[in-house]
């Protein structure tokens, strides 16, 4: 076959791309170069667009054991412990076939764990979906819940909490992004690079099939349009008890006493085989050489190039130390698992593949790796954005029943409980899930210790479309308050960008905001960026999804025991208030729900009251003082007390009478959404040290009621029994799929 | 004691179950593997739960041709005391070691909560710590466990005293809200005629622990523990721990 600039661009290849692969080579690549290229050098692969910016964010620390660049980042918690976690899109696959792209991408994100070394502990995950009453909503939402269901279930890693937002920006393009967390000893991390000249290089698992061909580089770095479902051959399928075999024997080959057969190892995700050798290849500083005849196929008939190009699911590359060949396969036998030697680690720098002794690729490592394309796009603000920010709230009505409104909240989309949602994944498996999903953050304990890590995944795209750096700012706020308030203090950060097409200056504007507000949050916060993932070309038709910056963010309980739950726990607790209340009602839930208005600033945001306010919160849990703990966030003050006095799955709502003093519109005070809050109760003996406490954060703190009955009393302003309230919240979703367009 | 339990391909609450018995429980363990023939000297086996071979077919239905699955066989046959959770007691059932079958649940989807279950029967191995009419607070989680038999089997169940748990509220009544998942007769667990091998879908080992899960699964371990003990009708005690070998 003649390769021509014609074939790069049907490859997804510009055609200088092209000339450059051309003058590197100094001849035309074969075809199967050409596809090696086109995967390497796609923009999932190479981090081509955001690999400028991204250099600026802080990735180191003292509790730091593995930064980006790995298959997941690391961080020490101490007794000898480390935990190791990620988290990544799956976006265009399941929008093409929600269960399978859903459930590969927790395949994919649970194998970049494990290929650390680490047992993976526990699951979350963001989704996005558009307008609850776009005709394709219920059919994604089903689809995608079921699909990270199946495959966490049968793997047997608890998926213990998440966030799932509507929003009409995302009909046409929804996004998945899937979390890992996993524990593993501190010294024990494995990393992957292929080493040893002469080392055999080993494939194990699942054999290859011709699904996924091209996933990285024409599904997940294209831009979508009419014909995008024709891709779905694009997506993998996955088979969830095969990965847990492959985890099973990974983790067995990885235990002191086999460990020293093992040099390195890598998951074969996106672009399969050859994105796994050559990275392994880069990060040695080595060559690999494969014969791709060896290769365990599927079917007869597969080419070297979809061999090359396949992202067929559940499968690893290895490294393994000469004379361990037989020893690697016992391990792998025993779990009825196919491990074959299919090539050797060289030392000249090159991936080199053969194919029934035909040599089908010989090209240098670097180009594909660390000397890859990198883009400066061009940057533009958008215009026309800061009329969108106007918001008189002189001219907006006030409701005439503010009952009717809170009702209104607490069952819209955005606002009602997830329980629909989270009842169809495992939250037990594994035995260490101390807070389930439904709380601020998920808290689950490290095995063999008193200590716990506490995971929490946050974005509000609402902000982040009118201002990308503030709302990448309260993201990462968000984050942090919501770890808090489940008594853990920060210590590592992943993100998940997700963006439009890069190739828009408008697009890159708000990367690049979004990029300078996680840098500035996390110098804040002192918390390192220690993994993440950028998906661009979330487009359909040339609209792009509101810019999502999904921050994942993990803290550390030193004691499990002392971890804090949201809701109210008994009459007659104190409750507080922490920060302060202002006259915002920009970007909010009400002002959509209520007022079909999606308009305003975004709420302030000061990073210092920010940090302060959490360091309150941390040493209140520590020292025991909280009976509960709840960040103030979407649906503001009263939505969050609402929460406080319902969300308890295991005991009875309680009520509470609550005094509130703003001196302006009641409207903003009840749901507006201003940052830096949190509400605690805590024990009338314990309202001095708590004082204490916030004087000492220099935090504003305000007894505003008691836990009392069984009503929701704000002023004269709301006064509804909580059995309502709880109806209202607990039958939201499920009603709103069994509407008129679902399914 | 001795406990055997069983890891299965798929299996992913055998270690807890593990966990449980020896670190909570101070119980000796060993681990049984599906390929093997025979398992040691043992008072007691458990199938923990999980997906068995994937639960591909049916659940339980691939599993219970496991080589380890003869060796159960003759140990219940010979008196010795099996208990069965989840995908465990779907493969009993399989396996004819139990009578009836778990199929979809009535939601058809996947379902994770805590349930009531309320003990009808005191008097076994299974249940002897606890007394008649207790509600036990447990965690489901599983997308086949609508217990299903025919009518005469229910008859049978119901005469035989075999019917050991049924779903309730928090206050023990059985109501069609509190059965999450449709089960006939809102059967959570059964026991075999001969009182020596029992299944419930609820997972008792998640609730061990008062931070993770409560503690009322403890109650089920042990009861096995106080019956292993001689603590029970002799006619109804597991025959002896003796070593069973392959063919």
């Amino acid at each position: 076959m003649r390769i021509t600039v014609e074939t790069a661009l049907a490859h997804g290849l510009t055609a200088q791309e092209y000339e450059r692969i051309e003058s590197t080579l100094g001849r035309a690549p074969t075809i199967e170069e050409l596809g090696v290229f086109s995967v390497m050098w796609s923009e999932h692969c190479s981090y081509k667009s955001s690999r400028t910016y991204l250099r600026g964010l802080p990735t180191s620390g003292p509790r730091v054991l593995q930064g980006p660049g790995e298959n997941a980042g690391a961080i020490d918690v101490g007794d000898g412990l480390a935990v190791v976690f990620k988290i990544e899109s799956h976006n265009h696959p399941s929008f093409v076939e929600p269960f399978q792209g859903a459930a590969t991408g927790v395949g994919g994100i649970l194998r970049d764990i494990f290929t650390m070394g680490a047992r993976p502990i526990a699951n979350l995950n963001s989704l996005r979906f558009g307008s609850i009453r776009h005709p394709r909503t219920a059919f994604l939402l089903r689809g995608v819940v079921s699909g990270i269901g199946h495959y966490g279930n049968c793997v047997g890693v608890a998926t213990v909490g998440g966030e799932v937002a509507f929003d009409p920006g995302y009909d046409h393009n929804i996004l998945v992004n899937a979390f890992t967390l996993g524990v593993v000893p501190a010294d024990r991390i494995f990393r992957a690079r292929a080493t040893g000249i002469g080392n055999p290089v080993m494939y194990v698992g699942s054999r290859t099939g011709r699904d996924g061909i091209h996933g990285a580089s024409l599904l997940a770095s294209a831009e979508f349009d009419a014909e995008s479902e024709t891709k779905r051959p694009t997506v993998q399928v996955g088979d969830p008890f095969t990965e847990k075999l492959l985890l099973e024997a990974c983790l067995e080959l990885m235990a002191p006493e086999m460990s020293h057969h093992l040099v390195a190892i890598q998951d074969m995700g996106a672009a399969g085989l050859t994105s796994s050798s050559t990275e392994m290849a880069a990060r040695g500083g080595t060559g690999i050489e494969l014969d791709l005849s060896r290769v365990p196929l599927r079917e007869p008939g597969v080419t070297p190039y979809e061999i090359l190009l396949s992202e067929s699911q559940e499968r690893m590359l290895l490294v393994v130390r000469q004379g361990s060949e037989d020893a690697v396969k016992a391990v792998f036998d025993k779990w009825d698992l196919e491990a074959v030697v299919i090539g050797r680690v060289t030392a000249d720098q090159r991936l080199r593949c053969t194919f029934e002794d035909r040599v089908v690729v010989d090209l240098p490592i670097a180009p594909l790796t660390d000397e890859a394309p990198v883009y400066e796009r061009p940057v533009a603000e958008p215009q026309g954005a800061d009329e969108g920010a106007k918001l008189r709230l002189g001219d907006l009505p006030e409701p005439v029943d503010y009952n009717q409104a809170l009702l209104q909240l607490l069952e819209s989309p955005n606002l009602c409980s997830r329980e629909w949602v989270y009842r169809q994944y495992d939250c037990y498996v594994g035995g260490g899930t101390v807070v389930r999903p439904g709380s601020d953050a998920a808290v689950v304990r490290l095995p063999g210790t008193d200590k716990a890590v506490a995971m929490t995944v946050d974005c509000n795209s609402r902000l982040c479309l009118v201002d990308p750096y503030v709302g990448t700012v309260s993201a990462v706020a968000e984050a942090a308050r919501n770890l808090a308030a489940s008594g853990a203090e920060p210590v590592g950060v992943t993100n998940c960008l997700n963006f439009g097409s890069p190739e828009k200056p408008e697009v890159m504007w708000q990367f690049q905001q979004a990029v300078a507000g996680l840098r500035d949050a996390c110098l804040a916060f002192g918390v390192p960026v220690v993994s993440g993932n950028v998906s661009f070309y979330n487009e359909t038709e040339g609209r792009s999804i509101p810019p999502t910056p999904v921050i994942g963010m993990v803290g550390i309980l030193e004691d499990a025991s002392r971890h804090v739950t949201q809701w109210f726990k008994g009459e007659g607790d104190a409750v507080v208030l922490l920060g302060r209340n202002r006259e915002e009602l920009g970007c909010s839930e009400y002002l959509a729900v209520v007022h079909h208005q999606v308009r305003g600033g975004v709420p302030w945001i000061d990073l210092e009251i920010e940090r302060r306010l959490i360091r309150a919160v941390v040493a209140a849990a520590h020292e025991g003082l909280l009976r509960s703990a709840h960040d103030v966030a979407e649906g503001g003050l009263a939505v969050a007390l609402a929460e406080c006095c319902i969300s308890s799955e295991t005991t009875s709502p309680l009520g509470a009478h609550i005094e509130l003093d703003g001196g302006f519109r009641p409207d903003a005070l009840l749901f507006g959404e201003s940052q830096a809050r949190m509400i605690l109760s805590v024990r009338r003996r314990h309202l001095t040290r708590m004082r204490e406490i916030a004087r000492r954060e220099d935090v504003p703190m305000s007894v505003i009621g008691e836990v009392r009955g069984q009503r929701l009393e704000i002023g004269d302003l709301i006064g509804i029994d909580v059995a309502a309230l709880r109806e209202a919240w607990r039958t939201g979703l499920p009603r709103a799929l069994a509407g008129p367009t679902g399914s | 004691m001795r406990w055997a339990v069983v890891t299965f391909p798929g299996s992913n609450d055998d270690a807890q179950t593990a966990y449980v018995l020896e670190h909570l429980l101070g119980e000796t363990v060993v681990r049984a593997w599906h390929k093997d023939a025979s398992v040691d000297a043992v008072d007691c086996i458990v199938l923990p739960g999980g997906f068995a071979y994937g639960d591909y077919l049916r659940c339980g239905a691939v599993a219970r041709f496991a080589p380890i699955m003869r060796a159960v066989e003759r140990f219940a046959a010979g008196g010795g005391v099996v208990l069965g959770i989840c995908n465990g007691f779907q493969i009993l059932c399989e396996a004819g070691l139990l009578p009836g079958a778990l199929i979809r649940n009535r939601e058809l989807d996947f379902l994770c909560r805590r349930v009531h279950v309320r003990v009808e029967d005191a008097d076994t191995l299974f249940t002897n710590r606890c007394r008649r009419g207790d509600v036990l607070d447990l965690p489901v989680k599983h997308g086949e466990g609508c217990y299903v038999a025919d009518e005469a089997t229910l008859q049978a169940l119901e005469a035989g005293r075999q019917i050991v748990l049924r779903y309730s509220d928090a206050g023990g009544r059985v109501t069609p809200e509190a059965n999450p998942n449709g089960s006939l007769g809102a059967i959570a667990g059964v026991r075999n005629a001969r009182g020596n091998v029992f299944g419930l879908m609820p997972h008792p080992e998640h609730a061990c622990e008062w931070l993770v899960g409560g503690e009322d699964g403890r109650k089920i371990f042990l009861s096995i523990i106080a019956a292993a003990g001689g603590a029970l009708d002799p006619a109804s005690a597991p025959t002896s721990s003796k070593v069973l070998s392959g063919p």
